[in-house]
Parts: C-alpha cells; structure tokens; sequence
C-alpha cells in the first residue's frame, strides 16, 4: 500500500532556528525548526526556481507609518536569496502576493519510534486525487493548528515508501504528503450546511 | 465666442479643428500660468520694509524663472499668445482671452512659477511668497470666478511652509500648494511632513510643477550644460521625487493627500513603475510602511497633465497610453503659454472614448473638488 508519508532524520538532529534541506520522492523540501514546531516548505522558489529555503530566516516586519516598526518575530519567513521575495514558512505564502504567489508548503510531524514503524508496515491509506482538491480548497482547511493556508488543489505525487531503519527509542520527522484534516467542528459545518 | 482651435496637428484633417469639434463636453485646464509681470507689480503687497530692501539693493526679482522658461524662447510662449509689449500670460484679461473662453472652461487652476525657491534669505523667501499669494489672490482670483490656483511657498523652511498655508489656506480659491520638482531635499522626507499634515487639515492637493532651485543640479549625476538638457530631461527630477514620495511612505501617514503632477509628462510613469513594482517585492523589508505595490499608490493618490504629452508618433501612441492601465489618471491641461511640441489632437483620437470625459474634466473635479 502506498505511503504519504516520509521519514526525514530525527528530531534531535533538528535544533530550534536550523533547517535542514531533504530529497524526498524526489523533491527538494526545507524542513525547518521555528520555536521546537516544525514546517515543511518547497525548495523551490515559485519566482525563478531558486533554492528558496536556504535564504535568512526572519520575523515578519510591518508598519503603520515611516518610522514606525513593527516585528513579530513569532511568525517567521525565509528570504529566497536570488530576489529577496519572502515566503511565510508556516503557509508557503509570499508577504507581497499571498493568494497569488505561494510554495508548497508540508506539514512536518514528530513521531515516536514505534508509530513509524507501524505505519511503515501497515503503509497509509491515501486521499484519491479527486478527493484532495476537495479538501484543499475547503476554507476551514488547516494545515497546522492555528494557521490557514491553501494548497491550491495540488495532488499528491506517486507514492513510495521510505526505508529507513527505524528504532523504537528515537522521536522521527515525518514529512506528510497529504493535507491534515480539516478540525472536526469545520468538516460538521460544511456536512450540515 | 471665439472658440480655440487646435494647433500642431499633424493629422491635416485635425489641423484647425475647433475645441467643440474635438470635444464637446466640459473642460477644466489644470495647468494655466500667470506670470508676474514686474517685481514692481507684486509692491503694493509687500511691506515698506521689503519694498525698500529691493529698492536698496537694486533688485528685479528671482532670475529662476527666466531660467526655466528663457523670456524669448519659443518654448515660453506660443506666437499666438505673445502680446505686443508686455509679459505674457501676466494678466487675467489675457488668460480670458487666450484660454477661458475659448476653451470655454468650467475651472482652470492657475500656476505661477515666479521662482521664489531660488531665494535663500529665510526670510525675504517667506515675504516674497506671501506677497505672490496676495497677488494671486487679488489680482486673479477675485477677477474670475472660474478660476482656482496654486500657492507658493518658500520651499526651505518647513515652518515658514506651514505658517503660509496657515495664511492662506482657506481662500477657497487656493486649491494646490506649488512645489517646484527641483529642490534642495527630496520632497518625501521627513522634514517635509509637517507640510502635509497642514495641506491635509486644508484639503489643499500637492502640485509639483516643472521649475524649481536653479543651482541645485537637474539630474542626479550633476550639472547640465544646456537649457535642452534640463527642459527636456526634467522628468528625471519628477521620477526622483515621485519615488521619494512613495518610498517615503508619505500616502501612509497622508492617506488623503493628492499629488498631480504637472508638466513633468506622464509616459515614463508605467516603465518607472514597473521597475519599482519588481523591486518592492524583494527589498520591501526596507520601507515596511509601503503596503502594497507602488504603481497601485500611484493610482490612488496621484494625477499627471496631459502637457507636455510626450507621446511619441500617433501610430504608437494608443499603446504607449495602454500602458498607463488606467483611465483616472490623466487631466487635461494646456499648459498656458508655454509650447510643447505636443500634437493633443492627435493624441485625444487614441485614447478610449470612456477615458475622455474624465480626462477633460472630471479627474480634475474630483481631484480638487470643483
């Protein structure tokens, strides 16, 4: 059975403000630490192709009016260091365009030993592509608590297991493919409405 | 009536087409001049110490503006408006007879360029531009009632600025406040804002008009050798004060101020735009007040005059003016009595018919609330 998800290194090798760069199902994917959570972002700039995710790392700055800033570093966004375009790592969203020009973003899980290897064995069960655009384009879809994004109906690419040796002892980062469920309360309303 | 007729048409069915047959609607000028004719002219609204520190000195006025527009020079003043024996454009008769009626305006909003910015006595610069106001004001204003104009300002104390707009400001006939495109400092920065909050608190829109410091260099690489060189490459000194304006963030601390800009042409603004519209995406970091893409404060918060046009052969006009990607962002001037080369006939024959009304006049009512 195929699998959507991917087993990229171990948490402890990930310390908080790194990044790490893996090849997955022959994707190039920037797996970052922001604050002990983990993000998942295309490494590929949607402007010329750059390799985004090894630009600065920085908070989101705005302002209300000359001379008057304000940066938030709890949000955090990776420069592409060809253009300088800054990219939301939580969303894949950029800061100029954010409906319109956007990277991938992969939600990025930390599992214990054991639940990998289990779900290596028994493989996952996968959204049909029909089904995925459905969900991505549902608006309560969110990829990570708390943060709304859009994965513009992207379909998930073949799948093919990692092999890795896993042991029980360790805490993994599994890079998943497929989109988080929407929060039980917003599948509700969308089933009654 | 006498009605206008449409010189430099280079289309022989459009040379000598009347104002009506172009253009039947309303018409509101926005760049008119008046040009004080003598500093003798300007006495009766000075104070005898003033009138006395010229008599003592010999002096006959700031000589920017002959620089900028050479008295003789073709480019100064169309043949058909020269009057025999006097300053053109300097009295309201002759503005009636050459532009108000003719073009049988709704408004025309007046500009003087007298170059009081090339004064550097603090002093003698805000008393010069008071007593220009007051000229404005009695002899121009108060004598048509279809007119409106711009004040001027002594452009290197921003205190003096204020205090004039103070002055002045609610004359319901001052619309604009007149801010040379050549000064000392770029008009978007800080030191400037207090300006604006005063402009904003009298709804008074900033006109930034070719002219300005004459020793002060005109490109930003220095000094030009010949008066083609500064007329003709003026629109680089607007680019650059556009872009201050902009980068500043001066629209975010303003959201109600105007900007029109006149007689600094208007077909280099989609090029400069786009330019600035690429590099905002990736060094936005830099001014985080700029919230969203230059060429959209653009259309928010600025006009251009149609003098000079700039437009280039007929046959690539209509997409040069494409460019543009707006129709609200033009107003109708004729540039009284200056000559651009500008074939307007041609040009208003490219431009979508949709467009025209607003482009003769109503962008300018709604821009200075006529």
């Amino acid at each position: 059975m195929a699998s959507n998800k991917y087993v990229v290194g171990r948490a402890s090798d990930l310390a908080e403000g790194e990044r790490m760069i893996v090849e997955v199902n022959n994707r190039s994917i920037g797996i970052f630490n922001i604050d002990g959570k983990f993000f998942g972002l295309a490494n590929n700039c949607p402007h010329k192709g750059a390799e985004m995710c090894k630009g600065h790392v920085v908070g989101h700055l705005s302002s209300p009016a000359p001379g008057e800033f304000e940066y938030d570093t709890s949000r955090k966004y990776v420069m592409c260091p060809w253009h300088g375009w800054e990219f939301d790592i939580a969303t894949g969203q950029s800061y100029f365009d954010p409906t319109g020009v956007r990277t991938r973003p992969y939600a990025v899980e930390v599992e214990g030993g054991s639940a990998v290897i289990s779900e290596v064995d028994d493989g996952e069960a996968s959204y049909t592509p029909g089904e995925y655009a459905l969900i991505a384009q549902d608006p309560g879809f969110a990829l990570h608590e708390g943060i709304a994004g859009d994965l513009d109906g992207r379909k998930p690419g073949p799948y093919t297991a990692e092999t890795i040796p896993i042991t029980v002892e360790d805490d993994y980062l599994v890079v998943n493919f497929r989109p988080v469920r929407p929060p039980r309360a917003a599948r509700k309303v969308e089933e009654t409405a | 009536m006498t009605e206008a007729i449409l010189v430099n048409a280079s289309q022989t069915p459009l040379d000598g087409t009347t104002r009506n047959e172009l253009w039947s609607g309303p018409v509101i000028d926005v760049d008119v001049h008046a040009n004080v004719p003598s500093l003798d002219a300007l006495y009766p609204y000075m104070s005898e110490m003033w009138i006395d520190w010229c008599k003592e000195r010999g002096w006959k006025g700031p000589n920017a503006s002959y620089a900028h527009y050479p008295p003789g020079s073709a480019r100064a003043c169309r043949p058909e408006w020269r009057p025999t024996g006097m300053m053109p454009a300097s009295n309201v008769s002759l503005l009636k007879e050459h532009i108000l009626d003719p073009w049988q305006v709704d408004n025309a909003i007046i500009n003087c360029y007298y170059g009081v910015d090339a004064l550097r006595h603090p002093d003698w610069a805000a008393a010069l531009a008071r007593a220009v106001n007051d000229w404005l004001i009695a002899e121009w204003l108060e004598k048509d009632s279809r007119l409106r104009a711009s004040m001027v300002l002594p452009a290197r104390d921003p205190k003096a600025m204020v205090d004039e707009i103070r002055r002045v400001g609610n004359h319901p006939g001052f619309v604009q406040v007149m801010f040379p495109v050549r000064n000392d400092q770029l008009w978007g920065q800080r030191v400037f804002h207090p300006v604006y909050e005063a402009m904003v608190e009298h709804d008074l829109v900033f006109g930034m008009h070719y002219g300005g410091t004459t020793d002060g260099p005109p490109s930003t690489t220095g000094y030009s050798s010949w008066f083609v060189e500064d007329y003709a490459a003026e629109w680089q000194s607007f680019a650059g004060q556009v872009t201050s304006l902009v980068s500043e963030g001066v629209f975010q601390k303003f959201p109600q101020l105007r900007v029109s800009v006149l007689e600094g042409g208007f077909l280099w603004v989609p090029v400069w735009g786009w330019r600035m519209n690429k590099e905002w995406k990736g060094l936005r970091r830099e001014v985080p007040w700029l919230d969203r893409a230059p060429l959209e404060i653009i259309r928010d918060h600025f006009r251009f005059s149609t003098a000079p046009i700039d437009g280039g052969p007929p046959a690539l006009m209509e997409k040069a003016t494409e460019w543009l990607n707006s129709e609200d962002l033009l107003m109708f001037a004729t540039d009284y009595p200056h000559a651009y080369d500008d074939d307007f006939a041609a040009f208003f024959n490219v431009i979508p018919d949709s467009m025209k009304p607003k482009m003769m006049a109503e962008s300018a009512r709604n821009w200075y609330r006529l």
